[in-house]
């Protein structure tokens, strides 16, 4: 019990928060959205995969990712190859030249669905490939940086760079992925109708609770002995080096199981929204993954949640009601936030949240005397 | 000031004979104006004397440029149609969504706008890949989109009307024309490398190989954005092609005309067709860059008919003198009025029924700007096709114009 609260939760003041998001989430939204809004908010929760996943990263590990979108598009394009190929039955395509594969093949010239895509024939696979290969992914291009003591601004440049470069392979290939159009006209998962309302609702659940899971392993791991050294490397990574621990392996791992959320979060927006295209790849998501992080707070999971809920609601409301100057209201958002809160949302709650609370009898226990219960290393010079 | 004063009491002056005339028309038709629950049978936001469309184009990012005069046209048609006497004797209402040149913002605010705002029609989207991410969302709710851009074709979804051309109609008719007068036997082709330049250029190709007899002397694409032709321009002066054949798009174009007029390749010594600039991208590239090369399309608009010369006169003067109007355009012009002949006929905004009456084969606008359109049963449009030859000023003379060219999506033999 103890071990639930302490590790998976963060104590006290991380139980309540945790509490309150997961009754918002799953109580408050479902009871007073419509279908159509919830499902808006199903697609930007999983945003808040990317988001949670930048703040392990680049919170807690100190290395930035501006390529979170590779391991969104990744997880995304793998659920997506799924569907369509079970929506190219030969009898749905039955008006190709070359029925039974996906329509943009045919459309290429292709006449035989190309190897890469025979796993995804089952369900099963893919979701193993949706796991894996992000994470194979993320180690290759982490080994190749870390063990070479490549990090900050470079680290951050060089996974933009591979943004980039997939993003080119992606439109570039269009007879093997669909092109700038993506893959797009999925319908079924195993015969079951995706676009219905119950369908919608099932997969708002699911993906709700997923990343409620997600959150609690991101505790589990930074209350661990991990955790601690990732936030030492993060203030003084050489003094973690000459206490002998190899540095890489730690970020490394961080950077892998970032890249495994990101993609569950593209996966599950496939499912939701019915298609995946190439610009979820590339550095504009990518970037704005990181300002949904930065705008939450990039030292909580939690903040992460809410700053992509945030973000993503302004955008929709903005663009419906201002069509033609939505974009300078983010943009003044995104400014006010980083000039007079520059710990973002959760920032302000740990700044002024005791004004409010302060009234309450518990005020204490959400805002205790001590700073902070995270873990820290004396960094005071010797 | 004075000039403000004025466009006040023209404004005033054109609204006031607007209401007269909405006045004589509602008279007019009120005799049919069949009460909104026998019009209206599925729920639409259709009250007693209004009814609400969307209007659904990129105004911000990289798309707004080109969709902006898209929007333009169909807010024109629309208020035209409202000052004529509306449709069924109701008022047009517009909501406007921005799909912010992102597809998947096209998805959510389609659904959106049928949806939450139960829309009758939905003007809008412009690259293939808008339209291909909202589909799916119109076909799941039933939902009417009037497309303007002229696509690649391979497609005819119940729940779209294409109003632009598909491939084959904007393409034959064209190399028929080169072959013809310029003796062209031999060809390259450059696009952008996605779907529509790449469907197109294999029309292209099987055309110029089994009906023409000619050779493709090269074929290329570059990444959407690119701006570095220099090794193109090589092959074709190593090729030295009759005709070169192109479907690079956006503003890759300024690039792409800039560097060939700077290798010395202009109008005097080669020929050069192009399938993608109107005269929208001439904008951007300048008149001088591609003095002398031709353009196919079924629009442009120096077209010399009353039509024509009407709707650029109501353009310019709702949108400024300094508008341009391409093919795209007068297309998602011709939009809102198909709508309105397809309503009438089926006397019924009901979706399922005014795709039936779309499927006649009976809607027609003597109108067009274009000249006379019809929609055949499969959705496209019966258009001509044209060549245009550009001047320095940015507008074109037309030097060919085809007979009415039937619409094709899935031509035979050419895929």
């Amino acid at each position: 019990m103890q071990f639930i609260y302490e590790k998976l939760l963060g104590g006290k003041q991380g139980a309540v928060g945790f509490f309150i998001l997961a009754a918002l989430i799953l109580i408050v939204l479902p009871l007073f959205l419509d279908m159509f809004r919830l499902n808006l908010v199903g697609k930007y929760l999983t945003y808040a995969f990317a988001a949670v996943s930048i703040v392990l990263l680049w919170g807690y590990g100190g290395t930035l990712s501006l390529g979170q979108g590779i391991f969104f598009g990744l997880g995304g394009y793998a659920m997506a190859m799924f569907l369509k190929l079970e929506a190219s039955s030969p009898e749905n395509t039955a008006i190709q030249s070359t029925p039974g594969i996906p329509d943009f093949m045919d459309w290429n010239q292709l006449t035989e669905l190309p190897w890469f895509w025979l796993p995804f024939h089952s369900l099963t696979l893919t979701i193993i490939l949706i796991l894996v290969v992000p994470a194979a992914f993320a180690y290759l291009i982490g080994a190749a940086m870390f063990k070479r003591r490549v990090g900050g601004v470079y680290f951050a440049i060089i996974t933009q760079v591979i943004a980039v470069i997939l993003t080119v392979l992606i439109v570039g290939q269009q007879g093997f992925t669909g092109g700038i159009n993506g893959i797009t006209d999925l319908r079924t998962l195993n015969g079951w109708d995706i676009t219905t309302d119950s369908a919608k609702l099932i997969f708002y659940f699911l993906n709700a609770f997923l990343l409620l899971g997600v959150i609690i392993v991101g505790r589990f791991i930074l209350t661990s002995k991990v955790g601690s050294l990732l936030l030492a490397m993060k203030d003084k990574e050489d003094r973690v080096r000459f206490s002998g621990y190899d540095v890489a392996n730690f970020k490394i791992f961080i950077f892998c199981i970032a890249a495994v959320i990101a993609a569950i979060g593209g996966a599950m927006f496939t499912l939701q929204v019915g298609f995946m295209s190439p610009s979820f790849v590339g550095i504009v998501p990518s970037i704005e993954m990181v300002i949904f992080a930065a705008i939450g707070g990039r030292m909580s999971l939690i903040g992460a949640v809410y700053g992509t809920l945030l973000i993503n609601f302004s955008r929709t409301m903005f663009s419906e009601s201002f069509p033609e100057l939505w974009l300078f209201l983010m943009g003044g958002l995104f400014i006010g936030v980083v000039m007079f809160f520059p710990n973002g949302l959760a920032g302000i709650w740990q700044s002024y949240g005791h004004y409010i609370t302060r009234y309450f009898a518990f005020a204490d226990k959400f805002f205790p005397k001590e700073k902070t219960n995270l873990p820290q290393l004396n960094t005071k010079e010797s | 000031m004075l000039s403000h004063a004025q466009s006040i009491c023209s404004f005033k002056l054109k609204s006031l004979k607007a209401g007269i005339l909405a006045l004589a028309a509602t008279a007019s038709i009120s005799a049919f104006a069949a009460d909104t629950a026998k019009v209206n049978t599925t729920g639409l936001a259709i009250t007693d004397d209004t009814v609400t469309v969307g209007i659904l184009h990129s105004l911000t990012g990289t798309m707004a440029i080109s969709e902006t005069g898209a929007q333009e046209a169909e807010k024109l048609a629309i208020k035209q149609i409202n000052e004529s006497g509306g449709i069924l004797g109701r008022q047009i209402k517009i909501i406007q969504e921005d799909g912010a040149s992102d597809w998947p913002t096209f998805a959510e605010k389609s659904r959106k706008l049928l949806v939450k705002d139960k829309v009758a029609a939905v003007f809008g989207c412009w690259t293939s890949a808008s339209r291909k991410a909202a589909l799916p969302v119109f076909e799941k709710e039933n939902g009417l989109l009037y497309y303007p851009t002229f696509y690649e074709g391979l497609e005819q979804s119940k729940n779209v009307i294409y109003t632009g051309q598909e491939a084959t109609q904007q393409i034959l008719a064209g190399l028929d024309w080169v072959a013809k007068e310029k003796k062209a036997k031999t060809f390259y082709l450059i696009g952008s490398d996605y779907i529509w330049p790449r469907t197109s250029m294999k029309i292209a190709r099987k055309h110029i190989e089994n009906v023409l007899g000619g050779k493709v002397v090269g074929e290329e694409y570059k990444p959407l954005g690119n701006t570095q032709f220099g090794s193109v321009i090589n092959k074709i002066r190593l090729k030295k092609p009759d005709v070169i054949y192109a479907a690079v798009v956006g503003g890759s174009n300024v690039a792409w005309f800039k560097q060939l007029k700077a290798a010395g390749i202009t109008s005097k010594k080669q020929t050069l067709l192009t399938i993608s600039v109107t005269e929208d991208e001439v904008l951007g590239i300048g008149g001088e860059n591609l003095e002398g090369f031709y353009s196919i399309m079924k629009y442009f608009q120096s077209l010399d008919n009353p039509n024509n010369k009407a709707f650029v006169k109501a353009f310019k003067e709702m949108w400024g003198e300094d508008s341009v109007i391409g093919d795209v355009t007068q297309a998602a012009y011709l939009g809102p009025w198909l709508w309105k002949a397809a309503v009438e006929k089926a006397g019924s905004f009901d979706i399922d029924k005014v795709v039936e009456a779309s499927r006649t084969g009976d809607i027609e606008l003597t109108t067009a700007p274009e000249g006379y359109v019809k929609l055949h049963p499969n959705h496209h449009l019966w258009s001509k096709a044209r060549v245009g030859q550009w001047n320095k000023d940015g507008q074109a003379t037309v030097v060919f114009e085809s007979e009415l060219i039937e619409p094709n999506p899935f031509p035979k033999g050419y895929q």
